[in-house]
C-alpha cells in the first residue's frame, strides 16, 4: 500500500521535473548547450506567479481559483520574454565560441537571475495565498490517497507534453525545430531561419518552465530562492537520464527519477533523497552518457 | 615612455618577484585586523585558484567541484585534531594525502567524460560530499553545523592566534605553491597537460599516457585544494559543509577562467576581483552572485581568454576566432 501511495507522489514530482526537463533539452537540441539559466527561470515562474496571483486576489477582493488562469498566461508571457532576452544578450553573441563560453556564460546568466530574486523578493521563505488549491481528492481502493490537486497537476502536466509532442513533430516549425537540431549550415541552406528557430525554442522551453514553477509553488504551497537551483538540477539530470536532446526522454527521465527519488526517500533515508539523484546521475553519465533514449552519437575529432 | 619600458624589461624577474614579495611582507603592518583577514582569504583563495588552474588550466579539465576538497582538507584537520588531538601542523600532510587519494577515487571512474558533461558530474560529486557532510555521515562531521573547537596551530612552541600570522603561514605556502607550479609548468608533466589540453588524439598519439596525464592534474590539484582546506581550519577554527557549497567551486572556477586560464598572473588578478572586491565593498558583498555572474557573461563575449592570459591560450583562442570567422563554424 505504501508502495502505491509513493509511486503516486513519486509520479507527481516526476511531472514537474519533466516539465523543466523539456526546457533542458530543447535547448541542447538546437544549441548543443547546458543552459544553467533555465532552473531559474523556473524560480521566476514561481516568483512572478505570486506577485501575479497577489495584484489579482487584491483587485478581486477574494479567493477563487479561476484568478489562477490569468495570472499562468502572465507567467507565461512574461518568462518567455526573459528567455529569449537570456538568448539574444548572454548566448547569440557566443554561438561560434565553441561549447564551454556559452556553458559559462549561463552558469554567469542563473548566479545574475537567482541574486535578483533573492535581492528584489528577499531570502524568507514566500507563500501562496490560501484558498486557490483545489482541495479534497480521491480514495482509490486499498486506501491509496490522490489529492485533486495531484490529479489536476498531472492532468495539466500531460496535457502539455503531449501538445509539445505534437508541436514539434507535426508543424512546419517544428520539423524546422528538429533540423535546427541535427545541422545549423544544412538547414539555413535549406532556407530554415534558424535564429528564428531558436527564438521559438526559447520561447516555448522557458514559458513551460515559468509554469511549471507556478504549478510547483502552488503544489508545495511556499518556496525560497534556492527553489531554481535545486529544481533544475535535479530537471537536467532527468533530462540526460531520459537522453538530453529527446523530448520523450525528458517526460520519460522526469518520471522515472521522480519515483525513484520518491522511493529511495520512502524505503531508505529522506536526508539522501538529494543523493539519490546525484548518484543517478554519475551512473547514468559513467556508464550510458546518452541516457536512456538517446542515440549514440561518435564523437566528432 | 618605450625606452622606459625597454629598460623596465631589462630587469631580472628575479627582482621584480622580489620586490613583490616584500609588498606582500609589509602590506598588512599598517592595517587592521579586518583587513588584514581579507588579505589572508586573499591569499587563501590564490592558493585555491593555483590548485585548480593546474586542473582547468594546464589539463584542460573542466571542474566545477574543486570545493569538496577543499572541505575534505578542513575536516581532516578537524576530525584527526578533535577526535584523536593530533597537532595541526601534522594533520597538513595527512590533508594533502586524503585530497590526493579522493582527487583519485572520484576521478577515476570519470576521466572519458569531456567539456560540459564533465562539468555536470564534477558538480553532482560536490554536492554528494557536501550532502554527505551534512547528512553527518558516519556520525562524525557534526552535521549541517559542521564542527567547532579546533586546536590552534603551533609551530616550535608559538601559538598562531592573531590574523597577521595566519596570513604569513598562507603567504609561505602561496610562495612555495608558485614556485612549484612554475616548476611543474614546464616540466615533462606540464607540457604533456597542455598538450592533452590542446588535442588529445594528437597527444595520445604522440605516446602520452592520456589517462595517466589527466589522473596526475586531478590528484595533485585535489591535494593541494585540500591543503587549503587545513589552513583555513586552522584559522577559523570551525570548519562547516558550508565550505563545499557549489557557490564556492564557481569561485574558484572563475578565479581561474576569468583571471586568464592558465596563467599565474591570472590566478591573483581573478582573485582579486571574485574574493577580494566583493569582502571589501558591502554594497558587493550583497550582490555577489549577480557580481560573479555578470562577470561571468561579459567577459566570456568581451574577453573570453580572461584578464591576464598567459600567452599560449591568448594565441588559442585568438586562431580559434579567425578561423570561425573564415568559415563560419558548424551549429553543433
Amino acid at each position: 500500500m505504501q508502495f502505491l501511495q509513493q509511486l503516486i507522489n513519486g509520479i507527481t514530482i516526476g511531472a514537474f521535473y519533466a516539465l523543466v526537463a523539456l526546457g533542458y533539452t530543447m535547448v541542447y537540441g538546437v544549441l548543443k548547450l547546458i543552459n544553467f539559466a533555465h532552473g531559474d527561470l523556473f524560480m521566476w515562474g514561481a516568483y512572478l506567479g505570486l506577485t501575479g496571483l497577489t495584484v489579482a486576489l487584491a483587485a478581486l477582493g477574494y479567493a477563487t481559483p479561476w484568478a489562477i488562469l490569468p495570472v499562468v498566461v502572465f507567467v507565461m508571457v512574461s518568462v518567455a520574454i526573459m528567455g529569449v532576452l537570456v538568448e539574444r544578450i548572454a548566448y547569440r553573441p557566443l554561438r561560434s565560441a565553441g561549447r564551454l563560453a556559452p556553458v559559462i556564460s549561463a552558469l554567469g546568466v542563473a548566479f545574475i537571475l537567482e541574486s535578483l530574486a533573492r535581492n528584489i523578493y528577499g531570502a524568507s521563505w514566500k507563500t501562496y495565498p490560501e484558498g486557490l488549491t483545489p482541495s479534497g481528492g480521491l480514495i482509490l481502493p486499498g486506501g491509496v490517497r490522490v489529492s485533486l490537486m495531484q490529479l489536476v497537476v498531472l492532468i495539466v502536466s500531460f496535457l502539455l507534453m503531449a501538445g509539445l509532442y505534437l508541436f514539434v513533430h507535426r508543424t512546419r516549425i517544428g520539423t524546422a525545430m528538429r533540423a535546427v537540431s541535427l545541422d545549423h549550415d544544412v538547414s539555413r541552406l535549406m532556407g530554415i531561419d534558424v535564429d528564428r528557430v531558436i527564438m521559438i525554442v526559447f520561447l516555448i522551453g522557458p514559458g513551460l518552465g515559468g509554469v511549471a514553477g507556478m504549478i510547483v509553488a502552488l503544489y508545495y504551497g511556499s518556496f525560497d530562492f534556492t527553489l531554481g537551483w535545486i529544481f533544475g538540477l535535479k530537471a537536467f539530470i532527468a533530462a540526460i537520464l531520459g537522453g538530453i536532446g529527446n523530448i520523450p526522454g525528458a517526460m520519460l527521465g522526469g518520471m522515472l527519477l521522480g519515483i525513484i527519488e520518491t522511493l529511495g526517500a520512502g524505503y531508505m533515508s529522506p536526508q539522501w533523497k538529494d543523493v539519490i539523484a546525484y548518484l543517478i546521475l554519475i551512473l547514468i553519465l559513467i556508464f550510458r552518457p546518452t541516457g536512456l533514449l538517446g542515440e549514440r552519437v561518435a564523437e566528432k575529432l | 615612455m618605450t625606452a622606459l619600458r625597454e629598460r623596465l624589461q631589462k630587469v631580472n624577474p628575479l627582482w621584480w618577484q622580489l620586490g613583490l614579495l616584500l609588498v606582500a611582507i609589509l602590506l598588512p603592518l599598517p592595517l587592521g585586523d579586518y583587513h588584514r583577514s581579507v588579505l589572508w582569504r586573499t591569499g587563501l583563495y590564490i592558493i585555491l585558484g593555483l590548485s585548480l588552474n593546474i586542473i582547468v588550466g594546464y589539463a584542460g579539465l573542466f571542474q566545477l567541484g574543486h570545493a569538496a576538497f577543499y572541505a575534505l582538507g578542513a575536516y581532516t584537520t578537524a576530525l584527526l585534531n578533535l577526535y584523536l588531538g593530533v597537532p595541526i601542523l601534522l594533520t597538513l600532510p595527512v590533508a594533502i594525502l586524503v585530497g590526493a587519494v579522493f582527487g583519485y577515487l572520484l576521478t577515476r571512474p570519470i576521466l572519458h567524460l569531456r567539456g560540459d558533461y564533465l562539468c555536470i558530474v564534477t558538480i553532482a560529486f560536490g554536492e554528494v560530499v557536501r550532502l554527505a557532510l551534512v547528512n553527518n555521515i558516519f556520525g562524525i562531521t557534526g552535521g549541517a553545523n559542521g564542527l567547532s573547537g579546533i586546536d590552534r596551530l603551533v609551530l616550535f612552541g608559538f601559538v598562531l592566534r592573531k590574523p597577521i600570522y595566519h596570513y604569513y603561514l598562507v603567504l609561505f605556502f602561496l610562495v612555495f605553491t608558485i614556485f612549484a607550479v612554475r616548476r611543474l609548468e614546464n616540466s615533462r608533466l606540464g607540457r604533456a597537460w597542455m598538450y592533452v589540453r590542446e588535442d588529445e588524439v594528437a597527444a595520445e598519439a604522440m605516446g602520452i599516457d592520456t589517462v595517466r596525464v589527466k589522473l596526475l592534474a586531478f590528484i595533485i590539484g585535489s591535494g593541494w585544494a585540500a591543503l587549503a582546506g587545513s589552513l583555513y581550519a586552522a584559522k577559523i577554527t570551525v570548519v562547516s559543509p558550508d565550505q563545499a557549497k557549489f557557490l564556492e567551486s564557481v569561485i574558484m572556477f572563475c578565479i581561474v577562467v576569468l583571471g586568464g586560464t592558465g596563467s599565474i598572473p591570472g590566478v591573483f588578478v581573478g582573485t582579486l576581483g571574485m574574493v577580494t572586491l566583493p569582502e571589501l565593498s558591502r554594497a558587493l558583498k550583497d550582490w555577489r552572485d549577480a557580481w560573479l555572474g555578470l562577470a561571468m557573461v561579459v567577459m566570456m563575449i568581451a574577453r573570453p581568454e580572461g584578464l591576464w592570459p598567459s600567452r599560449r591560450i591568448r594565441m588559442e583562442i585568438r586562431a580559434a576566432k579567425e578561423e570561425a570567422s573564415i568559415a563560419p563554424a558548424a551549429g553543433n
